[in-house]
């Protein structure tokens, strides 16, 4: 199987036919008269085609997330044989748990500080990358090389390197005359070194995605704003930036839907006993790990762990609304007399 | 995190051929001096994992850290897949036979359903479609409880089934290929073929098939990506330490209150090998189809 062909829409003319498999078209001999089959065929085979996604998806994703909030109204775990309904119970012994306001502070503050860098260093990576360069294919290669990367691998090798002791960034930091920083046990140093793999991680690939929604930008508009006098950097803020906002919004929502969730890069960064507390005193514990926590070992709650997943998710759909919110709003009071 | 291509509104398509004149700015050295240290910041853990990889465990307790290679990744190999904890070899094998049946399943059916959505007409397909596109945005990873419990219901838990069959076929998937789909398949011919007394499964599989090709490598490239990295699901449902996938072993090794590092780092490496290999090869198709579905839609 020959994979080298580019992937891209094929040009309009001779080469968009693609090549039957040779010798394979039937020929007028083996025609079959057009009977109930065919015309079975027709009516309901598409509806066999796309039935394997929406029953996986029924069966594994909807149903579980729907039954969520289901077991989040019952006294439900492993041992007891009786789930008694105890209506909003879980969820009022949530709103008074520190812990779990903990874990949500954790998950914010995290949150913030990993996606707002992340995408604005995203949007500077794909206008850099949008020029005529040399060895493009390879640039691009080399900013994408960290999502396509272990999560769980890159996690433990950032864990070692923030390490307190022995660590790379501290020696670093040393020798610039920076006093050795505990990553690990410092809440807002543990969000950082967390902040710093996401980021690692996912900045390369929303340039990629931000670096296609440029090229499809006419270049008439960059021609004529030049003519009228506009410097690249005013170019830049008032034609890219405004062109990108869908690009920008949809980036924004996947990396809210993702980051909320975070839990390998927290889980990870933490070793030794209960690692899933995220640190001695849940300095990094998510959301994610809290529901862990409770659903899973030690404590085998489902729905104590449940009402957490509601509570999240009843986060995502908040946080994301806020965020296409003020970006309208940014999008709007930029966008110079377009 | 589901790497999700972003759905835009259509916009006009620049015709392609234009390439780079399509970019307007030349590139100053200071452009390539800023994208060569994004690159380096990118390659240094990775290859700093390789280097930890080749030194014995108490170079690590060094200042500074050791930064170049070094001879001790035989004895290094030898002590990961002697460790007893880790069943470091089960969770190789078991995360290539996750990620190939998933790649494989996810591929077809994916196929299957988009050439369905992309060049059939039946009733309700566009409705459908849009349902598709919003499973993309559902967190589904917050059922995990009541997916355990399932599992558990099935017999599944702390087996492979439990992993690989909720993943079978994606909304990702269907999505990327009916883009292409409706772009790279000539609808004459499927006309022709059908007047030729083909069954639809038929067109599909002579007609249809050849023209996704490339799209179906780079679906089959991410998902298998996606499928040997993913964590939080087999660190749910697969509890038995003997049975781990690969990632799990590695939890295994970093958790240990003895911390060998030079071992746990060798593990690392080389799980992140057959990526990096594939990534290499491929490279420039993954790249393609990322870009290709931020603009297409």
């Amino acid at each position: 199987m020959s994979l080298h062909v580019d992937v891209g829409a094929p040009r309009r003319g001779s080469h968009s036919k693609p090549r039957p498999a040779a010798g394979r078209g039937p020929g007028p001999a083996d025609r079959r008269p057009r009977g109930r089959f065919s015309r079975f065929d027709l009516k309901y085979s598409p509806y066999f085609y796309i039935a394997p996604f929406f029953l996986l998806f029924a069966v594994f994703g909807a149903y579980p997330l729907g039954y969520t909030l289901w077991v989040s109204l019952h006294d439900w775990d492993l041992l007891g044989d009786e789930q008694a309904f105890v209506g909003l119970a879980n969820y009022r012994a949530l709103m008074a748990d520190s812990d779990f306001w903990n874990s949500v502070v954790n998950t914010l503050g995290i949150f913030v500080i990993s996606t707002v860098p992340q995408l604005l260093l995203a949007l500077w990576l794909a206008n850099l990358l949008n020029r005529q360069l040399r060895a493009r294919t390879l640039f691009r290669m080399g900013v994408l090389i960290p999502n396509i990367t272990s999560t769980a691998a890159v996690a433990i090798v950032f864990s070692q390197l923030f390490s307190r002791e022995f660590g790379l960034i501290n020696w670093t930091l040393d020798l610039v005359g920076v006093d050795a920083i505990d990553w690990k046990a410092n809440r807002l140093a543990s969000w950082v070194a967390i902040s710093t793999m996401v980021d690692w991680r996912w900045t390369g690939y929303n340039a990629l995605i931000f670096l296609a929604a440029m090229q499809a930008i006419p270049r008439d508009l960059y021609e004529s704003a030049a003519i009228d006098g506009a410097r690249p950097i005013r170019q830049f803020w008032s034609i890219t930036v405004p062109l990108l906002k869908p690009t920008i919004i949809f980036a924004v929502i996947i990396s809210t839907i993702g980051g909320l969730q975070l839990f390998t890069e927290p889980r990870l960064f933490n070793s030794g006993p209960n690692p899933i507390r995220g640190g001695p005193l849940r300095e990094s514990q998510t959301m994610t790990m809290y529901m862990f926590e409770n659903a899973f070992a030690p404590n085998y709650n489902f729905g104590y762990g449940s009402a957490v997943a509601w509570m999240l998710f009843a986060l995502i759909v908040v946080i994301a609304l806020v965020n296409v919110v003020i970006i309208r709003r940014l999008g709007n009071s930029a966008r110079g007399g377009q | 995190m589901v790497n999700l291509p972003p759905v835009v509104a259509p916009k006009p398509r620049v015709p392609r051929g234009a390439g780079p004149s399509t970019q307007l700015w030349g590139a100053s050295r200071l452009v390539y001096g800023a994208l060569i240290a994004s690159g380096l910041l990118s390659l240094f853990p990775i290859y700093w994992m390789f280097v930890v990889a080749t030194r014995s465990s108490d170079s690590m307790g060094q200042m500074p850290p050791p930064l170049t290679p070094g001879g001790n990744l035989g004895a290094n190999i030898a002590r990961l897949f002697g460790n007893t904890d880790a069943y470091f070899l089960t969770g190789l094998i078991n995360s290539a036979i996750v990620a190939t049946s998933v790649t494989v399943s996810v591929v077809f059916f994916s196929s299957l359903a988009g050439f369905a959505f992309a060049k059939l007409r039946f009733k309700g397909s566009s409705a459908l479609l849009l349902v598709i596109i919003a499973t993309m945005m559902v967190p589904t990873q917050l059922g995990v409880i009541p997916l355990y419990m399932l599992m558990t219901d099935l017999n599944w838990n702390d087996r492979l089934p439990a992993v690989i069959v909720p993943a079978l076929v994606t909304g990702f998937g269907v999505f990327m290929m009916r883009q292409y789909a409706a772009q790279a398949v000539s609808t004459e011919l499927i006309e022709a073929a059908r007047v030729d007394g083909c069954s639809t499964f038929r067109v599909f599989w002579s007609v249809v098939t050849p023209a996704l090709r490339p799209a179906a490598a780079v679906l089959g490239l991410l998902t298998f990506m996606t499928t040997w990295n993913d964590f939080l699901w087999p660190y749910a449902v697969l509890n038995d330490p003997t049975n781990p996938t690969v990632q799990l072993s590695l939890r295994a090794l970093s958790d240990g209150y003895y911390q060998d590092m030079s071992q746990v780092f060798t593990g690392t490496a080389i799980a992140t090998l057959p990526l990096l290999l594939v990534f290499v090869v491929f490279g420039r198709q993954i790249i393609g189809g990322i870009m290709e579905g931020a603009v297409k839609a």
